[in-house]
């Protein structure tokens, strides 16, 4: 079945994965989820949510439609170097599929899942399907393209009250040995009344290899449920990476979800949130540090459909080289959603004449008891602060360091995992200088 | 004869002027007076040729057409109306007198009682109603003394169609030159059909001794729905333009595709104001004027400045970006704006900054207010290229709501390929202040009298930008616009 001949020649030869046992519905939505690429084809510049992000060089990679990739180069040192390990439970895919090998499902409490997409697919899929069936509005063609091939990823399911201590880590590696290969990963993760987790995914890579991971992580938490989510990517810069976070939140949840992009040639991260309790609190954090000809993505969507719920956004890059940021944050408040209070936030310094940035902060509102506000600002180094810092005998390179490592920190400073922070920290001062983490705490 | 400056200070021979038919250009030579519906290269040929164009300005309407017809309206804008039908329209109308009333008594009481709340003088009044104004006076002396200022330091303020005629050569040189025809599709429908407008050019060093307004433009009230502006500021000159009046404006034409071009050359100033109050429809959304406008200024010289300052009550729906093209070095440009949308008005609006030049600054000041069903959209653009080398804009868009059912958007795009380049942009969105509604109760003053102060104050920093008397009326068609949304 070649269902692509319309979107591009190059994905052609894609088939949506249907398994023997899939129930009627999950192979319909995965045949209708990979028509509709085939009908809309991938977005251009014309659609305003990718107007900045081109995705020619994408495109242009003549990706496998074959499904085996064996990763045979994967050393647990290599996923503890891309994802330093956390203690709690670990459950890493390598090109898409888990790997037992290197994962470990331990401090889990009694109750809760913590489990592969792929178990629940072969277990029966049933609870899967409101996840499956996304709203027609939000689709484009990878997050459909993904429904279409999804086999695998994590499944995690909080009951009621459960409270999990130890970060949930997911960690998605890529060793593809020079097949270009496009993974699906499919992350689920509900989150029932009054249960909490902290969660990190972390995607990452062998050097020089190209691939494209096309990933989707979806989170429903019910009433009061609070998850704190993180994510690394880290993918080399040979690799292509477009994910979709997206996120439903009841009564009275909280969610937090930071983002650390320094990896792949084309990245972007898209968040949706919508807010469909009263009540319910997000916060989302990103920071962005590309260089040379990278190109990072943030798209943000936040949904204020129920009254008195509050969300904030931070977006802060640091942009090199040839290097190209977007930033594409929209809040939504619909009518009746009262006593609504959101902020959006987004700052870039510019490191060099070639890097550009395009910023589109954008609110939407159609009630009038409202708090909205939102920001942009483009700028270079404060040449009075360099100056002052070196009449103070800091020499140039490292009173830049310093600098951006300031603009940085309050974003460093929301990751409240230590090792994660470190991480950060360290990539920091070694893109920007390391005389910055001499001066800095 | 002192310079009449203001709309309120009008003077009766200027006022007489507007009576009169217009007496210059391709009037009075008609055969036809009404050109058939529709629109097609025939049609262009009939209105260049009534106009007695020459070759290449219809050449230059039938590239428009051509290129129009190739393209189909824009649908991205926060709005939404019903379909136009392109071929429904009138394109060419000799302008016909107005009926004439013989008193106010005859005029409609509720166009009256609004007059009266703007605090329009009579006189002015007459004017805007139709009414017959006996004033004795001549009314070719007082063109000649308005012209002879003028032309005594060598400005040039005429409608476009004397312009073509008269000064060909500056048409020529500068038509299309910031909106091209091809800009888009309503500025392309614009330059296969406009029929009439206004031009200005200002030589070289000179400060021009009056605000320019389209109100002493004899021909201004019937240039219809297809204006078109050239203002030509040349080295060192300064002109400050007002366009539109605070007075409701009854049109009968529902679309609207105006054109502006501004040329601002070294050390040049051009301060172009508009308040706009064009019929906005009904309380359920019924008629009012879809007022489509391309405005676009070139800061080509170093050091020029352009200036935007525009009060957006009217139109049922309102589509325009008033922008700047910051290509001198050194270059300033400015906008400031109020936008109120009531009832059903929708409004999508803002401005486009393009710094090209080094050292190049911008200023948006955007004041938006919704009230009732009112849908109020910023929509802005800074481009920062990579030549602009020290570029610095700053953005500011405030939004008010006032009550449940009304909707305010700010879409900024800032793009910056510049590491020098400096972009700071601001936006708020809230609901009226409850506390300084009751604090203004407590003191007796009344709901709706309250809602205006707020709002006006709101406003403070785009009214001080008008010239006095226009920003004194601002104050109160933003007060009359908003009336029976309160409560």
């Amino acid at each position: 079945m070649t269902v692509l001949s319309a979107a591009s020649g190059v994905l052609a030869g894609f088939e949506p994965r249907l398994g023997a046992r899939d129930p009627a519905w999950l192979a319909e939505a995965r045949v209708a989820a990979l028509q509709w690429v085939g009908e809309h084809g991938f977005p251009t510049h014309k659609d305003e949510d990718w107007k900045y992000t081109g995705l020619a060089p994408i495109l242009a990679v003549p990706f496998d439609a074959s499904t085996v990739a064996s990763g045979s180069r994967v050393t647990a040192e290599m996923i503890d170097e891309a994802a330093v390990d956390l203690g709690g439970p670990r459950l890493v895919f390598v090109n898409g599929h888990f790997s037992s090998e290197f994962s470990r499902v331990t401090g889990v409490p009694a109750g809760a899942v913590v489990t592969t997409l792929a178990a629940v697919l072969a277990a029966g899929p049933d609870r899967l399907e409101p996840f499956f069936a996304h709203a027609p509005g939000v689709r484009h063609a990878f997050a459909a393209f993904n429904d279409a091939l999804a086999e695998d990823g994590a499944f995690i399911h909080l009951p009621s009250g459960t409270i999990v201590d130890e970060p949930i880590q997911l960690v998605y590696f890529s060793d593809t040995g020079g097949v270009p290969l496009i993974s699906s990963p499919r992350s689920v993760i509900i989150a029932d009344s009054h249960s909490r987790a902290t969660i990190v995914e972390t995607y990452a890579g062998v050097d020089s290899d190209v691939y494209c991971t096309n990933a989707v992580t979806e989170l429903l938490l019910a009433e009061d449920a609070h998850i704190e989510h993180y994510k690394v990517q880290n993918e080399p810069t040979s690799a292509f990476h477009v994910a979709l976070l997206s996120v439903r939140q009841g009564r009275g949840s909280r969610f937090s979800s930071r983002s650390i992009m320094l990896g792949a040639r084309i990245a972007r991260h898209e968040v949706r949130v919508q807010l469909d309790g009263v009540g319910a609190e997000v916060s989302l954090d990103g920071v962005y540090l590309p260089q040379g000809d990278q190109l990072h993505d943030n798209t943000i969507f936040v949904d204020h459909a129920a009254t008195d719920c509050t969300s904030h956004q931070l977006y802060k890059g640091v942009l090199d080289g040839r290097a190209h940021g977007v930033f594409n944050g929209h809040i939504m408040v619909r009518h009746g959603a009262d006593g609504t209070d959101a902020n959006q936030k987004n700052k870039n310094l510019l490191l060099s004449d070639r890097a550009e940035v395009d910023t589109r902060p954008r609110l939407e509102i159609y009630t009038d008891d409202v708090k909205c506000t939102h920001g942009a600002a483009v700028g270079q180094m404060d040449e009075e602060a360099l100056l002052y810092l070196q009449t103070r005998a800091i020499p140039l390179e490292a009173a830049r360091g310093l600098l951006i490592y300031a603009f940085v920190h309050e974003m460093v400073d929301r990751i409240e995992l230590d090792p994660l922070r470190a991480q950060l920290e360290r990539v920091v001062a070694t893109r920007f200088g390391s005389d910055a983490t001499v001066v800095a705490p | 004869m002192s310079a009449p400056t203001t709309s309120t200070g009008i003077s009766d021979e200027v006022r007489e002027l507007a009576n009169q038919e217009y007496q210059y250009g391709f009037v009075t030579d008609l055969e036809t007076d009404v050109a058939p519906r529709g629109l097609n290269e025939d049609i262009i040929r009939l209105i260049s040729s009534k106009k007695n164009e020459p070759d290449w300005l219809l050449e230059w309407r039938l590239r428009a057409y051509r290129h129009w017809t190739t393209l189909t309206a824009p649908t991205w804008q926060h709005v939404t109306y019903g379909p136009v039908d392109y071929q429904d329209i009138i394109y060419y109308a000799a302008p016909k007198p107005k009926k004439r009333v013989e008193s106010m008594d005859e005029v409609d009481p509720e166009l009256r009682e609004m007059f009266d709340k703007l605090g329009i003088s009579l006189g002015e009044q007459e004017r805007l109603s139709g009414v017959a104004v006996d004033a004795i006076v001549d009314s070719v002396s007082v063109a000649t003394t308005f012209k002879d200022k003028l032309a005594e330091v060598g400005v040039i303020f005429c409608s476009f169609s004397e312009a073509v005629q008269e000064h060909p050569d500056l048409v020529r040189q500068y038509l299309g030159s910031v909106v091209p025809y091809n800009d888009n599709f309503f500025a392309c429908l614009n330059a296969a059909v406009f029929t009439d407008g206004s031009f200005c050019y200002i030589p070289k060093g000179v400060r021009c001794p009056m605000e320019l307004s389209t109100y002493f433009r004899i021909n201004a009230a019937d240039t219809g729905q297809f204006e078109r502006t050239l203002i030509i500021a040349e080295e060192g000159a300064y002109v400050s333009y007002l366009e539109g009046c605070t007075a409701p404006v009854r049109d009968t034409n529902q679309l609207h595709a105006a054109v502006v071009e501004l040329v601002a050359l070294n050390d040049a100033q051009i301060k172009y104001s508009t308040v706009q109050n064009w019929y906005p429809g009904d309380a359920d959304g019924n008629g009012g004027v879809y007022n489509f406008v391309t405005k676009r200024g070139m800061a080509s010289g170093r050091n020029a400045k352009i200036s935007w300052t525009q009060v957006e009550t009217g139109s049922s729906i309102t589509w325009k970006y008033p922008g700047v093209v910051l290509k001198g070095d050194n270059s300033v440009g400015e906008f400031y704006s109020v936008a109120l949308t009531a009832r059903r008005q929708q409004a999508d609006t803002g401005s486009k900054m393009v710094h090209i030049g080094k050292n190049t600054k911008s200023t948006i000041i955007s004041k938006a207010i919704s009230a009732g069903h009112g849908q109020n959209t910023y929509r802005g653009l800074v481009d920062m290229r990579h030549s602009a080398v020290g570029a610095r804009n700053f953005t500011q868009c405030d939004s008010l709501l006032i009550g449940k059912d009304s909707g305010a958007h700010t879409l900024p795009y800032i793009e910056v390929k510049n590491q020098t380049g400096q972009v700071e942009h601001e936006a708020s969105t809230s609901k009226i202040g409850e506390e300084q509604l009751l604090y203004c109760r407590q003191r007796g003053i009344p709901e709706e009298e309250a809602v205006s102060m707020i709002v006006n104050g709101f406003c403070r920093e785009v009214f001080k930008m008008l010239p006095m008397e226009f920003a004194v009326e601002a104050q109160k068609l933003l007060t009359v616009s908003l009336e029976g949304s309160v409560g």
